[in-house]
């Protein structure tokens, strides 16, 4: 019986990579009428529009149509705001006079949008709408709501611990709350809970929603610099502003040799460089991790393609190759979403805490009397 | 290179979204959803200190139980067997009294008897002196037809009394 039905799981696996392969063809074949019209397949270029921005949302299995999204734009004479299927397609738009197009390629801001003045293009304030965005606004929305659906559970049920979805959601709060917050900050695990936990959840919302590939996900939002900044900007505003004396004493006069801080200020140097390189180390890791999740799912699935250029077998074989991998990929991502979300709270969480710890010379001296006393006590009880 | 370069729509966006997002959550999630757990926690805390203190408890009552059960046992035993003791000890007690009533008993019938006895004695005396006194009398009568005997007897008591003298 078992051994039948592995038989049978053996074909459909065997059926699917067989097809797989023969989609490989087709590749070959829509690669080969549109190589006729089109310029050349452009890895690069594929590659860092999906992991960039971009003034519309496309559609799966659409390369010409793309959901339209609010353009807003500060240029020389004020606020315009218009869709953004004016100018996708390449047009200019014409908003009261004022001329408005995307940046052509080679152009310093490629693919952006430009005010053209005088025939000439100038970059405007551009807070538009984009898909980044866009995405950015789902994900709040999305963790929004599902925190509140968790808050209004607990109004309603007082202690009861909630089932099924809400259970997860709370699993992952506690998991964050009692596992990272409370160990490391103790009695000020209330106060700093809040900022922790929503960040924790916004990245992973937004990292997960980045591996969905069409239209709510697909944003390569935690991969984007910017977003990762913004982040690690807030996590050290937190960590400088809600500071203890303490923290800042460590930093320009730490209890080192005097040599080290007095004349040349040495030391001081080295700990103001240290506040800034721990928020650049979070921006940096977070972007680059799932920069490059997104990248290599990205060039294996743009392997059938540059394969089947070549030849139909080629783009076959590359085809199940790719996408094993692919699904792989994505799974390895699924797992990283969690862990650079998780290492990005508890990072915050540490260089808070740090910023909140007492001298530790009271406490040495509380851990020296201590010792004492417990030397002192020690021959009676041994006595005893 | 553009990946590398942050842009300012989305810093501003992203500046803007969190602080609605911190700012509704903080407001309206995280104190229910934060307290809710920390309370469900000490809740769960409590409950196993509850539970194990109420075994403690139960156990104690259930040890204290037992002592009071083998007192009682104890108590029981002792109870029983002075009991017993007292029972053998009025047996004993009646059974004296009753020796002693039964003696007191006896000895007065004994009295009784040697009165009876002694008052028959009396009475028998006495009738066999009337009937010795009656027959005597005849006798007497009958010997004391003839002058000379009771000359003869006359003088032979007026001899006697004078023997006496």
């Amino acid at each position: 019986m078992s051994i039948d039905r592995n038989m049978k799981r053996l074909y459909t696996i065997l059926t699917v990579f067989l097809l797989s392969a023969f989609a490989g063809f087709s590749a070959y074949c829509s690669e080969a009428t549109d190589s006729a019209s089109q310029e050349k397949l452009n890895p690069k270029e594929i590659i860092f529009e999906h992991l960039g921005d971009a003034y519309g949302w496309e559609v799966p299995f659409d390369h010409h149509h793309r959901i339209p999204l609010p353009v807003i734009v500060y240029g020389t004479d004020g606020f315009h705001c218009f869709s953004s299927s004016h100018i996708t397609g390449g047009e200019t738009y014409d908003d009261n006079g004022h001329l408005f197009c995307l940046a052509p390629y080679g152009s310093p801001h490629e693919g952006k949008v430009v005010e053209i003045v005088d025939g000439k293009e100038v970059r405007p304030i551009d807070i538009s709408i984009t898909k980044n965005v866009a995405a950015l606004i789902i994900s709040v929305l999305l963790v929004a709501g599902l925190l509140l659906w968790l808050a209004a559970f607990h109004r309603r049920n007082k202690f009861k611990a909630p089932r099924k979805g809400l259970g997860a959601i709370e699993a992952l709060v506690t998991f964050i709350y009692d596992g990272v917050i409370k160990p490391t900050l103790g009695p000020q695990a209330r106060k700093f809970a809040p900022y922790l936990v929503t960040v924790f959840f916004f990245i992973l919302a937004m990292n997960l929603l980045g591996l969905i590939v069409i239209f709510p996900g697909g944003a390569n939002l935690t991969g984007n610099i910017a977003v990762t900044l913004v982040l690690s900007v807030i996590t050290f505003l937190v960590t400088n502003l809600m500071a203890n004396k303490h923290y800042w004493k460590e930093i320009f006069w730490p209890e080192v040799p005097i040599w080290l801080k007095c004349p040349i200020p040495i030391m001081q140097v080295i700990e103001v460089f240290g506040m800034f390189t721990k928020p650049a180390a979070l921006t940096v890791r977070l972007f680059a991790n799932m920069m490059g999740g997104h990248m290599i799912v990205i060039t294996l699935t743009l392997l059938i393609f540059i394969f089947s250029a070549v030849s139909p077998a080629a783009g076959g074989g590359a085809t199940v190759v790719s996408l094993i991998f692919s699904i792989f990929m994505l799974l390895i991502d699924v797992l990283v979403s969690f862990i650079q979300a998780y290492v990005f709270t508890m990072l915050s969480t540490i260089f808070i805490s740090l910023a909140q710890e007492h001298e530790h010379t009271k406490e040495a001296h509380e851990v020296e009397e201590a010792l004492q006393s417990e030397l002192a006590q020690g021959p009676l009880v041994e006595k005893h | 290179m553009e990946l590398f370069t942050p842009d300012f729509g989305l810093i501003f966006w992203m500046f803007v979204a969190f602080g609605v997002l911190f700012l509704v959550l903080w407001k309206f999630a995280w104190p229910i959803i934060l307290k809710t757990v920390d309370s469900r926690a000490e809740l769960i805390d409590k409950g196993v200190e509850y539970a194990q203190n109420a075994k403690e408890q139960l156990d104690n009552a259930r040890r204290e139980a037992e002592t009071y059960l083998n007192e009682a046992r104890r108590q029981q035993a002792d109870i029983l067997r002075d009991a017993d003791k007292m029972k053998t000890q009025i047996i004993e007690q009646a059974r004296q009294a009753a020796q002693v009533e039964a003696q007191k008993v006896m000895d007065n019938a004994k009295l009784q008897i040697q009165q009876q006895q002694k008052e028959a004695q009396q009475q028998f005396r006495n009738q066999v002196s009337e009937f010795a006194l009656a027959i005597a009398g005849k006798v007497v009568h009958r010997q004391m037809e003839e002058d000379n005997a009771q000359n003869q007897l006359v003088d032979s008591l007026l001899d006697e009394i004078e023997k006496k003298n």
